[in-house]
């Protein structure tokens, strides 16, 4: 049997982008769509939050996509299964709203497309009509389309330079849908803030309810940090307990995007030093 | 009392030092100081200092046995009532507690009752001695909720008793606020890990990364465990709700600390969380939390001012950090409340609009209420810490309705903790509300108490 924490795969999808899977029958078993958890690849490592892509809780499983980008996901690209992460919390945040609202329109842009599938699949399963978006820059970067497909009734793709689906930005393909008629009664946006802000306007009007699934810096994940704070509907909420999903109309984008800068220049040196040092 | 000597001075690293490291800052008293000290003590004294304390640790005889050089029996004396006397000799609020109380206060110079609590603590650390346990195996399970204080108490008292306990932490290190708050130049992280080495040695199985609320339910564990105990504490941090709060640069005291102790951001980038600090960083708020913050922003390179809505004899963090925290060279200003944060690009915050107050009427805590005079200025600042208090957790009553809190979020228990959901225990800040370590550690003795009580009627 494998141990708590230990990955059974970690597989790269697309260039730079992987998917993870690790042993924990604790968060498997307990894992609902919507919520995330924290880990910690190693003792001097950050503490990271990641999506609920999947979870099996008859084989004690979970499942994480993600972006190499900075000195923990680059540090994640490089673990070879057998291996253990340092640490594990979860599984954190509050579950999405779902229900049987009728129609809904589930968008996914870039490294936010596989955190989508468990929210469809759960909203399909509820007897929602479902339409996807997925979108990303370029036709190589769309990943799991065949699972997003196989728990929605219609799948839209849009690339930045047209390789694939329509060229242009997932929130073309909503105006698009919505210009010719159709209608939805709720909508659910996980990706990069300013996508989800862009559908957010999108939708306003003639959505009735939205909802974003937020991407805010973290350092505790439980409440105790204030690091994820976002004022949503004139009030402090926090992202880590309170989210991650938020009704898209209340969010103020702004400030989202103001704290989500607070570390860019950090980033660059962490990710520097990783690769200077070549510590793993 | 003419014979009555000095009161031991106790050794400290010169600010000029100290002020750049996290080292710590005041020493352990020497053997024979400790002797010294604890034989100032007065003879058929009425000892108010036990009343003082708040867990009644029995000074008079505890420094009866250090004068002695019994240092042992001093150890045995004092985890009658400290469980763990490393940490309360040095995170007690003494002025107000036991040395507040002392007779020979009014001298001016009361027993450093603290300093040698600190001092046999550490003795019996370093010599490794054994606290009793009991033999017989109560072949019972509870669940100890939350490693601060509180939970440290009852699963070391449980499972001297012969419990199997489980601890279960949502961190990746234990200790609670010790671990993430309270930084290494007051509280050593060794101290706490001998203290985590020993709870380990006892039986207790320490499980991190487990956020009881979602990792497990409250139901699930009462399905598992005999009895459970909420030890999780007030560390939901409060804003000021005051305009361009969110600003980047503005953290909370929990989230700095948490960076820099927890995460050891001050050794970034051979570790990997990052924290930002300008050049002059302002510090909200006057208590522990406050000049926890204000002295670690010090130690990181930076300008400190800790701005204050009251004066100079309001604040109420221990009056020892209040004095290191200036001998550094923190600054203070008193009778001064941020109305709101402005910024210059837009992102970062880059000053505070200060609201200027006067001493009001006292209010009911006894001191003046601050009043606004009308009178702004603004102060240019790189970065703000709000360090304005905490709301106990609200994770594990908003995910178990049928747990009964008050209107303030405090878990709502008993004399010894029984909370109102059977079999489920609580205590430490989550019923009082942010208090002390002490307080916390007392709470977690009474229920460990009850714990054992409840269990032996069941059979
Ligand atoms: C609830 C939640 C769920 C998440 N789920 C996933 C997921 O499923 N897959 C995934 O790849 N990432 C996810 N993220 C984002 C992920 O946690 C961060 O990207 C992470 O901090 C990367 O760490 P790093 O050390 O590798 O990079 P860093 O060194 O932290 O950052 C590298 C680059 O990424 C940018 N960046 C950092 N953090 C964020 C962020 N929170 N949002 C947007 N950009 C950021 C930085 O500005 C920088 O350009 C999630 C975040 C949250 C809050
Ligand atoms: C910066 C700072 C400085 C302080 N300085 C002093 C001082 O000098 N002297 C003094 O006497 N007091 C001081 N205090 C106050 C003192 O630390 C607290 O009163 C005391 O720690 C409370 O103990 P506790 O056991 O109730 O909770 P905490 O120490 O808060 O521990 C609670 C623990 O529970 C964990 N937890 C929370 N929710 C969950 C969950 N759902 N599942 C699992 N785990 C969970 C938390 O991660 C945490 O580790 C200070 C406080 C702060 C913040
Ligand atoms: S436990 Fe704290 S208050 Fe009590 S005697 Fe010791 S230092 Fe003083
Ligand atoms: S009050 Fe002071 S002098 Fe009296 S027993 Fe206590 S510490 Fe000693
Ligand atoms: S990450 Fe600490 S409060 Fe949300």
């Amino acid at each position: 049997m494998p141990a708590e924490r230990e990955v059974l795969l970690n597989e790269e999808l697309a260039q730079d982008i992987y998917k993870m899977v690790v042993y924990s029958p604790r968060i498997a078993r307990a894992a609902r769509a919507g919520q995330f958890i924290l880990l910690m690849v190693e003792d001097r490592g950050e503490r990271v939050p990641m999506t609920l892509v999947d979870w099996d809780k008859e084989r004690g499983t979970i499942e994480m996509a993600y972006q190499a980008v900075g000195a923990t996901t680059v540090k994640m690209s490089m673990m070879k299964p057998g291996e253990r992460l340092y640490y594990l919390a979860g599984p954190l945040g509050q579950p999405s709203r779902v229900k049987l609202f009728g129609r809904v329109v589930i968008v996914g842009g870039g490294v936010g497309i596989p955190a989508i599938y468990p929210i469809a699949r759960e909203l399909k399963r509820l007897g929602n009509y479902v339409v996807s978006i997925i979108g990303a820059r370029t036709s190589t970067l769309i990943t799991y389309e065949d699972r997003i497909r196989e728990v929605s009734d219609e799948v839209h793709i849009t690339t930045d330079d047209g390789s694939r689906g329509l060229k242009g930005y997932t929130v073309d393909a909503l105006k698009r849908l919505l210009d010719s008629g159709e209608r939805f009664d709720a909508a659910w946006a996980v990706g990069p803030a300013l996508m989800m802000k862009s559908i957010s306007e999108a939708a306003a009007g003639r959505i009735p309810v939205s909802y974003s699934s937020l991407n805010s810096l973290m350092v505790c994940g439980v409440g105790m940090c204030g690091a994820c704070r976002i004022t949503v509907g004139g009030q402090i909420k926090l992202t880590c307990v309170d989210g991650p999903e938020f009704d898209s109309y209340s969010i103020s984008w702004n400030e989202l995007a103001i704290r989500l800068r607070t570390y860019r220049k950090e980033e660059m040196i962490s990710l520097e030093t990783m690769r200077s040092v070549g510590r793993v | 009392m003419s014979k009555v000597g000095k009161r031991v001075q106790i050794r400290t690293r010169p600010p000029e030092e100290r002020r750049r490291d996290f080292n710590e800052v005041e020493l352990t008293l020497e053997p024979e100081e400790a002797m010294k000290e604890a034989s100032r003590d007065i003879k058929y004294c009425v000892a108010p200092c036990t009343r003082g304390c708040p867990v009644g640790v029995e000074v008079p005889k505890f420094l009866k046995l250090t004068a002695e050089g019994n240092f042992k029996e001093a150890y045995l004396t004092l985890i009658q009532r400290t469980p763990v006397p490393s940490i309360t000799g040095r995170v007690c609020q003494q002025e107000v507690q036991c040395e507040g109380s002392c007779v020979l206060r009014r001298a001016g110079e009361p027993i450093a009752v603290g300093a040698v609590e600190r001092f046999v603590g550490d003795w019996a650390l370093e010599n490794n001695i054994e606290v009793p346990v009991s033999a017989e195996k109560k072949h019972k399970r509870v669940a100890v909720v939350g490693s601060g204080p509180a939970g440290i108490v009852v699963a070391s008292d449980l499972a001297r008793l012969g419990y199997d306990v489980t601890m279960f932490e949502a961190y990746h290190v234990p200790g609670g606020v010790l671990a993430y708050g309270i930084p290494e130049f007051r509280l050593p992280k060794r101290i706490l890990n001998k203290e985590f080495d020993r709870l380990r040695s006892l039986g207790v199985d320490i499980q991190l990364g487990v956020v009881v609320g979602t990792t497990y339910t409250l139901k699930e564990l009462l399905q598992d465990y005999n009895a459970v105990f909420l030890g999780v504490g007030a560390g939901r941090p409060m804003f000021l709700n005051v305009p361009g709060e969110n600003y980047a640069g503005i953290y909370t005291a929990n989230e700095f600390l948490t960076r820099v102790n927890l995460m050891k951001a001050y050794m970034f980038p051979e570790y990997d969380t990052p924290i930002h600090l300008g050049k002059r960083v302002a510090v909200i708020g006057a208590g522990n939390t406050a000049m926890d913050a204000a002295r670690s922003a010090l130690r990181l390179g930076s300008e400190v001012y800790i701005v204050y809505r009251r004066g100079r004899q309001e604040m109420t963090a221990r009056a020892v950090e209040i004095e290191h925290a200036e001998e550094e060279g923190v600054k203070f200003m008193f009778w001064a409340a941020p109305a709101e944060f402005l910024s210059s690009d837009g992102t970062n915050v880059s000053a505070i609009r200060i609201m200027k107050l006067k001493p009001g009427e006292p209010d009911r805590s006894g001191r003046p209420r601050p009043v606004p005079t009308g009178e702004t200025f603004d102060f240019e600042v790189d970065t703000v810490i709000t360090a304005i208090g905490f709301y106990p957790n609200p994770l594990i009553p908003s995910h178990t309705p049928e747990l009964k809190v008050d209107e303030k979020g405090r878990v709502v228990v008993d004399m010894e903790g029984r909370t109102s959901i059977p079999g489920v225990y609580a205590g430490g800040d989550i019923v009082t509300g942010e208090s002390t370590v002490i307080e916390a550690m007392g709470w977690g003795r009474r229920v460990a108490r009850a714990i054992d009580h409840d269990l032996s009627l069941k059979g």
